[in-house]
Parts: structure tokens; sequence; C-alpha cells
């Protein structure tokens, strides 16, 4: 069992060491710090996007040029966890300069390393094209990408080794443990989160401190209670808690543990995805170090409080984000949700009293011990406070993950931090929330975005994944996407959600395929009405979010699709027709040679300025499959 | 599309049997040991047929009706043996929009299969999934876990042709 003064006694030893991944000056002196002993660490991203894209081979070329060049004592090679910019990936960073390469091919790293780690040079080809300027090398935290946002929650992210509990003390970790356990209240600790005004990042936005105080206060009978961290991120699109788990897996361990003390818990449960296996790893080797340590089991840094985690894996089950669901399914059982109340904070797991937050809600926690509640709570707007991770994806330039303050606009996130829409295309709307949130259109890109702004316009924070669509995108193919997922994910325990998604899927469909008529809209409108009312759960209670936000941004496209039986966007194929523009057409036949369906004729038709005969389509064979699109060069093909 | 998969004989070893034995034993103490029990078996046998839920639920004294209960639940837990190559094509949000559902049909249509089948040699099953948080590679697929990214229709001959 490890005491404070040998924690403190680590840190001094890390902090050098760690110091230095920061720029400029700080890095410098860090440099000169005792304990240091590295003149240079090359960062390599080991986060899920990265390692896709074979991070794990740089690292071992790394490695290698390093020996081979005798600098293993000058050195190190650290596999971090996510750096945000997923877009670039594979990513290296090299300090103390905080040179960032992007895109990194093994092919290009025996000269990373003869070139910069060995004579001291950056190779300027091969750095993110945004850090190099006119006016020289800027630091990535100077670029539109990195400059606006403000990392708490993803503080170590990219910048620690989530395999060394020595690197994660060496940043101050488990000092908000030792600073709850020997100086504060279980009150103090509630009196702190709530002045923090720190908010469930899940979803819904309840407040972290008056959860852990119910917890605390309503049953108070010496029993066990339980402390849960609900790592089922489901959202897809959103990844924010996958990074966290990956790059700092200890900041989880270190808040469960206080939340632990303060309701007065001694165990604790992380439920996560299976299709997580990175985090699962880094989560397993981080609660066997803090077990070696002792900064988790019994009687941590001696002052008599117990606290241990558990590890569950989930099996592909979206209702199991649901709170109620994840605690049932942990006990063993199908995830079927319970009806609240009882809330979880009186009967919870195995029926006691739980805490269950969020993995970017537990993030934050530490820092909010360390630095006090008013340095938080002077984040973010008047209502949501902090900072949010928010996920882009979709058409986007900078895909990623980014740590905004709450208040921030959709323009400034769009634009400015995600580089804009590719490809010259219009912006159209974000979709947040996943399935049970909406989508913003470009009329309300300057809101600021937080809880209750995003309700307001009908769309929800969510968990953050953040998906941007263009011009090419059809909203009404989005609902319908959207609710295949919930038919798909609905338990089926109540029926407004087993059998409101279907109907709402059927007429969705019927739209789609031009089959449906004006009545059907209001029967839609209807039905999603019931489902806000009268589903079991959150999750039947929102899934008619998309539909009701792209009625209420797009019913123009709705009404495309019934009455004009067009879809403006060109997806849904069932409305599209596919043209030949004669007179385009250069009659090289490359589209007859590739449909699959023998649905392109010649015709007696010579354009002028043409030598060969022009094409046509059989519109009763084309199964508008696109191919011919694909392969004209003329561009003569188009659907409409 | 259960009915017309045809009941695949069930294979399992001695050794196979050992090894659930000596998992169930370490952990059919533990409260709510059954998701655990569940995913171990699975790894120990590559699918959940009825006579390793039978087998489960006489160790653990948990009825059949329960095992089975659960295991039809989760998307992950598979009734039926898997191909041996396993594609998952990911159809969350950021790789819907950008184009993952065209792969999905593409696979579709060249392996002659519907999406949860297996081809009839065995080599290939095909299954969507939903995120694996790979999004900046939108939009991505799954082989036996190998991630592959930034994907169009036109790569899936190149990919396929290696696990032939």
């Amino acid at each position: 069992m490890i005491s404070i003064n040998e924690l403190n006694q680590i840190k001094a030893e890390m902090e050098g060491l760690v110091a230095m991944r920061c720029e400029g000056e700080a890095a410098i002196k860090a440099m000169s710090k005792e304990g240091q002993t590295y003149k240079r660490h090359v960062l390599v991203c080991g986060g899920t996007g990265c390692t896709s894209a074979h991070s794990e081979e740089i690292i071992e070329r790394f490695k290698d040029g390093i020996a081979k060049n005798g600098l293993e004592k000058e050195v190190c090679v650290i596999r971090t966890g996510c750096h945000g910019l997923c877009a670039l990936g594979p990513i290296v960073i090299v300090y103390p300069e905080a040179a960032f390469y992007a895109n990194v091919e093994v092919s290009i790293v025996d000269e990373i390393v003869s070139e910069h780690l060995v004579n001291g040079n950056m190779v300027t080809k091969y750095l993110y094209d945004k850090t190099v300027t006119d006016k020289g090398i800027i630091s990535m935290h100077e670029t539109d990408f990195y400059k606006k946002q403000n990392r708490v929650a993803l503080r170590n992210c990219g910048v620690i080794d989530p395999e060394s509990i020595r690197e994660y003390i060496g940043t101050g970790g488990y000092q908000a443990l030792a600073k709850v356990l020997t100086t504060m209240t279980p009150e103090d600790v509630i009196q702190v989160v709530l002045d923090s005004g720190l908010r469930g990042r899940g979803g819904a936005g309840f407040p972290t401190g008056r959860k852990w105080a119910m917890a605390r206060t309503l049953v108070q009978d010496g029993g066990q209670k339980y402390v849960c961290c609900n790592a089922d991120e489901g959202d897809p699109g959103a990844f924010m808690d996958r990074s966290v788990l990956e790059g700092d897996p200890h900041v989880v361990l270190e808040a469960m543990a206080i939340a632990g003390y303060t309701i007065g818990a001694s165990q604790g449960y992380i439920y996560v995805r299976a299709e997580y296996p990175i985090a699962v790893q880094r989560l397993e080797i981080a609660i066997k170090q803090a077990r070696e340590c002792g900064l988790l089991g019994e009687n941590i840094f001696g002052t008599g409080f117990s606290f241990d985690i558990g590890l569950r894996l989930g099996a592909g089950a979206f209702v199991c984000g649901e709170e109620t669901a994840l605690m049932t399914s942990i006990e063993g059982n199908r995830g079927e949700p319970r009806p609240r109340p009882p809330f979880p904070a009186v009967k919870g797991l195995f029926e006691r009293p739980t805490v269950l937050n969020n993995v970017e809600t537990w993030a934050n926690i530490p820092q909010i011990i360390l630095r006090g509640a008013e340095w938080f709570a002077s984040m973010g707007t008047e209502k949501s406070k902090g900072t949010k991770v928010f996920a882009l994806g979709g058409k986007i330039q900078n895909t990623g993950l980014v740590e905004i303050p709450m208040g921030t606009t959709l323009r400034e996130v769009v634009e400015e931090i995600g580089g804009g829409v590719p490809n010259g295309k219009k912006f159209k709307a974000a979709q947040t929330g996943g399935p049970s949130g909406g989508c913003i259109p470009a009329s309300h890109m300057d809101v600021p975005m937080d809880y209750d702004n995003l309700i307001a316009i009908g769309s929800m924070m969510g968990s953050g994944g953040l998906i941007v669509m263009d011009e090419d995108n059809c909203m009404v193919d989005i609902a319908k996407f959207f609710l295949e997922f919930t038919v798909d994910e609905s338990c089926g325990k109540c029926n407004p959600c087993r059998i409101g998604t279907r109907r709402m899927l059927e007429i969705l469909d019927k739209i789609t395929k031009g089959q449906a008529t004006m009545d059907d809209l209001d029967r839609l409108e209807k039905l999603a009405a019931h489902l806000q009312k009268s589903s079991l759960c959150a999750l039947g209670q929102t899934a008619p979010n998309p539909i009701i936000s792209t009625l209420r941004y797009f019913r123009d496209e709705y009404i495309a699709h019934i009455v004009d039986k067009k879809c403006p966007a060109g997806v849904c194929k069932d409305l599209l027709s596919f043209k030949v523009d004669k007179d385009k057409c250069i009659g090289c036949g490359l589209c007859a040679r590739n449909c699959p369906a023998n649905a392109l004729n010649k015709t007696d038709y010579v354009a002028p300025g043409h030598k060969l005969p022009s094409f046509e389509i059989d519109s009763a064979k084309c199964i508008k499959c696109g191919v011919c699109i694909g392969n004209c060069r003329p561009k003569a093909i188009t659907k409409q | 599309m259960g009915a017309d998969k045809k009941a695949v004989p069930f294979k399992g070893t001695e050794e196979q049997k050992q090894q659930l034995l000596e998992m169930i034993a370490g952990l059919k103490n533990e409260r709510g040991a059954l998701m655990p029990i569940l995913q171990k078996a699975q790894d120990i046998y590559g699918y959940l047929p009825i006579e390793v839920q039978t087998m489960i639920s006489d160790e653990t004294g948990i009825p059949l009706e329960k095992i089975y209960g659960v295991a039809t639940f989760y998307s992950q837990f598979s009734l039926y043996p898997k191909g041996k190559n396993q594609i998952s094509v990911c159809l969350g949000t950021a790789c819907y929009v950008k184009g993952s559902g065209d792969v999905y049909n593409k696979l579709m249509e060249k392996l002659g299969i519907e999406g949860g089948q297996c081809t009839p040699d065995g080599k290939f099953s095909l299954d969507a999934c939903r995120c694996i948080g790979a999004c900046g590679l939108a939009p991505v697929m799954t082989i036996n876990g190998e991630v592959y990214g930034k994907l169009t229709a036109d790569m899936l001959d190149g990919i396929l042709a290696k696990y032939e």
C-alpha cells in the first residue's frame, strides 16, 4: 500500500518527464528539471483510429531507428491516447518542438529519425500543413483545430502513456483522491461538485452533485452502495468516452473512488462496450496497476477507506446505455430498463443505492477537486458549466475529437475548428445527440451550444456526437436511418417503443418510396407525440426526435417526397431517374459496358461535334445503382 | 432470417468442455456472472449453441430459458457459427453519411448472402455493426478485427481476395 508521501515522491520523479510534453518555454524549463533523462519524446498515437491505420508498426520502426543510431538514452517513444485530429492519423508528435507529423507512414519514419532525432531538423514536408506558415513553423496548439480548444476531460489524452500509472501520477494523478480522503468530508465533496455546476455528460445533463447527494442521504441503512461508470458509448458517431478510456484510464478510476468515499460505497463497476477492445485492455491494465499500488483495494492511503472496481463488458445492446438497463445487464439479465422511480440513487444495482455517471463526467471530477469549483464554473454558460467534448464526423474536413467551452457556437465548431465541409459542398445540418437527438440547420449555426439551447432548438447535447451533413444528404433518409436503428435496438419491453418505432419506420419507408400521402405525414406526427409521452425509457421517448426535428426544419423535403415524388438530394433511389444528356454524350460506351442491368442502349443521334452516336437509359431496366455516373467522363449522365 | 439457416451439428471437443467448466467454476459465485460466462463461452466455442447453453445451465443452476433469453437479447451473442472470416460493416452515423450503406449492399451482392448470414462454404459471414469508434476513417469495416478504412465499393474485390 502506497502512502501519500510515496505518491508525492513518484510525482516529483515523473513531473519533469511529463511536463516536457508541453510547448515552448515550459518544455525547456521542464528539460532542466531533475528526473529529466530524455532530450526528446516521440509520441505516437495509439487510439483506435490511428491503431487501425497501423501506428503499432510506426512505433516499432521508431524504436528500431533509435536503437540503430544509439539514441536510446536520449529519445523515448511513447504510445499515447488520442490526439483528437483523427482525420490526419496516424499522428506522431515530437517534443520539445511539438512538431506534428501527420498521416505518417512506416516508410517515412527512417527519414524523421535521421533528420529530426539525429540532426535536430524538423522534416517540414511531413508536418501537418497548417503548422507550416509564412512565419515559420508554428506549434500545433496555434492551429485552427486546437487553438479554441480547452482540454479538461481530455487533458492527458495524447500526452501520457495510458499504460503507465507513474506517468498519470506525474501529471497530478491520484492527488485529488488523496486530498478528498485526508482533508474533506463527504459533504465537502458534494458541495464542491454542486458549486462547480457539473452536469452529466452522458446526455441528459442532470447535476452531478445532486445525484451524489441523493445517493448519500436518501438511504442510510449502512448497507452496500455502488458506483457505476457508464462506458457503453452506444451513440453511433460518438467516441469521446472511448478516447478517455484509451488515453487516460486512471482518471476514471480515481474519480469513481472519490464518489465511493462520498456516497459510502466500497464497490464500483465499469460497464464498457465490447466493441472497444483497446479501451477494455487499458482499463484492465489500469485496474491491475491501481490495485498493486494500493490505490484501489483495502485501506487506501491508510485512511480506512476501501474501494474496488470490477469491469463488465457489454454485448452489443444500445439500450444498455440507459442507466436502469445498464444495471440490469450488470446483474446478468436481459438489458431491459425498469420504470423510474425508484431512481438508482434509492434502488439501483442489485437493488441498492447507486451513483452512475458517464466517462466524460468522471474525467472532470479530479480536476474540479484539485482546482476548485470556481475555476470550473468560470468556463461555459450560465446553466452549463465547463467544457464539452464533441466527436466531429461526417462531411467535415477535420474529423476528430474537440473539447470546447460550453457555449461555443456550431459555426465556430464546423467552420473554424472543423475546417468546413469538404469538396466545396454546402453545409446542410449537423446532427447531435445520435438517435435521440435532432439536427441543427444552417439558420441556427450561431446559437451558443449548451444543454438548454440545444433542447430549445429541437436537438439535444447527447453524449456529444456531432455529424455534419451536406447538400447531398437527404433528411428523410437520415430520419429513416435513425428509425431503423431504434427499431433494431428497441428492447421490446414496452409497446409504444416496440410497435411505435416500427410503424413510424413503415411510414418513412413509404415516403422515401414516393408512396405516401399527406395523411401519412399527419399520422407520423401523431405517433411521434404518443411515443414521446408513453414510452418506458429514454430510448423510446426520444426515438421520434430525429423525425420531429427534420420535420421542423426540412418539412419541404418531406413534401417534395410526398407530393412531387422527388428526392431533392438525390438519395432515395425509388424517386430518382437517370438521364443521359445526349448533347454531352461522346458515345464511348463505358456506361453500357459497366451497367449491371444492360439498361443503356445506343441511339441514332450523333451530337454536333461528336463522332459517335449517344446512349440513352431504358428506365424500365435501370436499377439506379449509379455505376454509369461514376464511369461517365464527360459527366453526361445525371440523376434527378 | 433464422428459419433458413440449416442447423449445423455441434462439434465441441472434450478440451473445450474442460475449459468451459473451469471458467464457470471460477466465475459462478460472482454476482451477475451470467454475462461474463456467456462471453467467455463464446470465446471458447465461437458461438453459443443450445448444447453449450445447457452445460452452462447445468453448472450454474441458472434456468435454461433465462440463459436463452440473455443470449438472444444481445447482438454479440450468436447461436449460429460464424464464417472463417467475419466481416463487419459499420453502419454508424458517421460511416453511413459517408456511404457505408453502399459498401454493405455491395458486399451482400458479392457474397450472395444477407446480413447476419454465412456463405455456404463457411468462408465469410457478414454483419452490420454500430460504430466501432473509428469515425475518422469512415466508412469502415472490419474483417476478423482488422480495420479497413476510407472504403469505397471498388476496393472490396481487392480486400476480399486477401481472404480467399
